[in-house]
């Protein structure tokens, strides 16, 4: 059998993460992306790998509350954050309002870029920046739904939208 | 993507020495282009120097009027800060054109400056591409070059700069402080981004061993008349075909003082300030707008694919003056 070329030296680093409000330490080698921690070492498959070079958002997650694509960023330059993924939303065994808002809406088919589209429904809703529906789309144009549920995605975003308006 | 070491800096001047010292070093903040380019082999840095933890994220008012935008500021929290909406629209505009709000987040400021091209070439490793491995050859020249520059292009490289910040703050006149182990200096934004020539490899005059600290915004901010108008393939998170960033001074109809730049078309944002001048002292109206457009494109030269771009950069000129003027015909 061929032997295996010599791996270079393994560079870790621990860091301490608050993931879903459960603060954790974990050794991670410096290369590994957030997206790559979180399912790969931590058993959070729920956010998605989708095209790994933050095109599609499929890996889309909130960061200290901000949507950020979690394949483009290094876990070991975020000790000390706070992440929710899609796994931390539901409360007391409740679905987060959105979560809902997209089974009443049938914002999805195949559900791959689900998890992804809802963590950026919540960061946008946060931003409060989209007033139009040219802002929804505009807004959700990191998300990639290759079913093509954008009509019923968008549903969700102005229903959510108009709630907060009327609040 | 190939294994690298890494730290993180606590102060600039560790940062600055850390870079200059260590070989194959490369400092990371935003990342989000970095790192895509490190998947890809495209770029190998054999260091990281993760800077996010320095003071550099703070939006500050300068004792010139203008305002200075801390290099690790995210491009989001630039584009919604009430100070830049307010005096600088079209700095905030322009980088809400840009890239997507998850990007957005966590993209920098000074990170903006420094992304590379989106060349297919450059990005293909089986490729020839001189900026990539200077010396291989330019494989756009010759091949599907839709997207390339129709400007200050050379026989070497003729791949665009892909920034929509940077367009913007060329109308604007930004200038980009810098810091390195030979101390501080300020580069003016027209110097900061250089043409490919025989050096495509170089897309920037920010030494190796330098990093940005901020950009500073002059007090002018053109808040009564400006416009980024970008065209591109799709509505939305595609970069520019060609984009014009316009700025303009009126006193009534009258043109005091017009900036143009012009995005999508060359190596860096293309200004042209003789062309610029043609509307000082001028009435804002289409006619007069023409010949300041064909200026703007009397030297560009296109491609197999993208010769379109010489009539798209000259009418979206026209248009962008008119929408900054606010008239109708």
């Amino acid at each position: 059998m061929q032997e295996k070329a010599l791996s270079p030296t393994v560079s870790t680093e621990r860091i301490t993460l608050t993931i879903n409000g459960t603060s954790q330490q974990v050794e991670v080698e410096v290369w590994t992306s957030l997206l790559d921690l979180l399912r790969e070492h931590l058993d959070l498959t729920g956010t998605k790998k989708g095209c790994d070079h933050g095109q599609c958002g499929a890996c889309t997650i909130l960061l200290d509350g901000k949507r950020i694509n979690s394949c483009l960023t290094l876990a070991v330059m975020h000790d000390g954050a706070e992440l929710t993924t899609i796994e931390g939303l539901a409360q007391d065994g409740e679905l987060h309002p959105v979560q809902q808002a997209f089974i009443d809406h049938d914002a999805f088919q195949c559900g791959y870029c689900t998890p992804g589209q809802i963590c950026s429904t919540i960061g946008l809703i946060n931003e409060g920046k989209a007033k139009t529906l040219d802002d929804i789309r505009d807004l959700m144009s990191g998300n990639i739904c290759r079913c093509g549920a954008y009509t019923n995605i968008v549903k969700v975003l102005q229903e959510a939208i108009e709630r907060n308006q009327n609040l | 993507m190939k294994p690298f070491t890494y730290t993180r800096a606590d102060d600039i001047t560790s940062a600055v020495s850390e870079v200059s010292q260590q070989e194959g070093a490369k400092v990371i903040a935003g990342g989000t282009n970095l790192l895509d380019l490190m998947k890809i082999d495209v770029m190998q840095p054999r260091h990281l120097i993760d800077i996010t933890r320095l003071a550099l994220n703070t939006i500050e008012e300068t004792a010139q009027g203008g305002l200075l935008l801390g290099a690790l500021v995210t491009n989001a929290d630039t584009a919604y800060h009430e100070q830049v909406e307010q005096r600088y629209p079209l700095l905030s505009h322009a980088i809400l054109a840009g890239a997507t709000a998850q990007l957005r987040n966590k993209a920098t400021d000074g990170g903006n400056l420094l992304q590379r091209t989106r060349c297919y070439y450059f990005y293909d490793t089986h490729t020839a591409c001189n900026k990539r491995e200077p010396g291989t050859g330019c494989s756009a020249i010759h091949g599907y070059n839709r997207i390339h520059a129709i400007l200050g292009h050379s026989e070497h490289c003729i791949a665009t700069h892909p920034s929509d910040m940077a367009v913007a703050l060329a109308a604007l006149e930004a200038r980009i402080h810098v810091t390195g182990p030979r101390g501080e200096r300020t580069i003016p934004i027209a110097d900061f981004h250089r043409l490919p020539g025989d050096t495509p490899e170089k897309d920037t005059n920010l030494a190796d061993d330098e990093i940005i600290t901020s950009i500073e915004l002059p007090s002018k901010g053109f808040a009564q008349h400006y416009t980024y108008l970008k065209n591109r393939d799709r509505a939305s998170y595609a970069f520019a075909l060609v984009s014009v960033a316009a700025g303009l001074d009126m006193e009534g109809d009258t043109i005091q003082e017009a900036r143009i730049a012009l995005g999508g078309v060359a190596h860096k944002p293309w200004r042209n300030p003789e062309a610029e001048a043609l509307l000082i002292g001028k009435r804002a109206s289409r006619e007069n707008f023409q010949p300041v457009a064909d200026a703007y494109v009397q030297k560009a030269k296109g491609f197999e694919h993208n010769s379109f771009k010489i009539e798209l950069a000259c009418r979206s000129i026209v248009r962008a003056l008119m929408q900054a003027a606010k008239i109708d015909q």
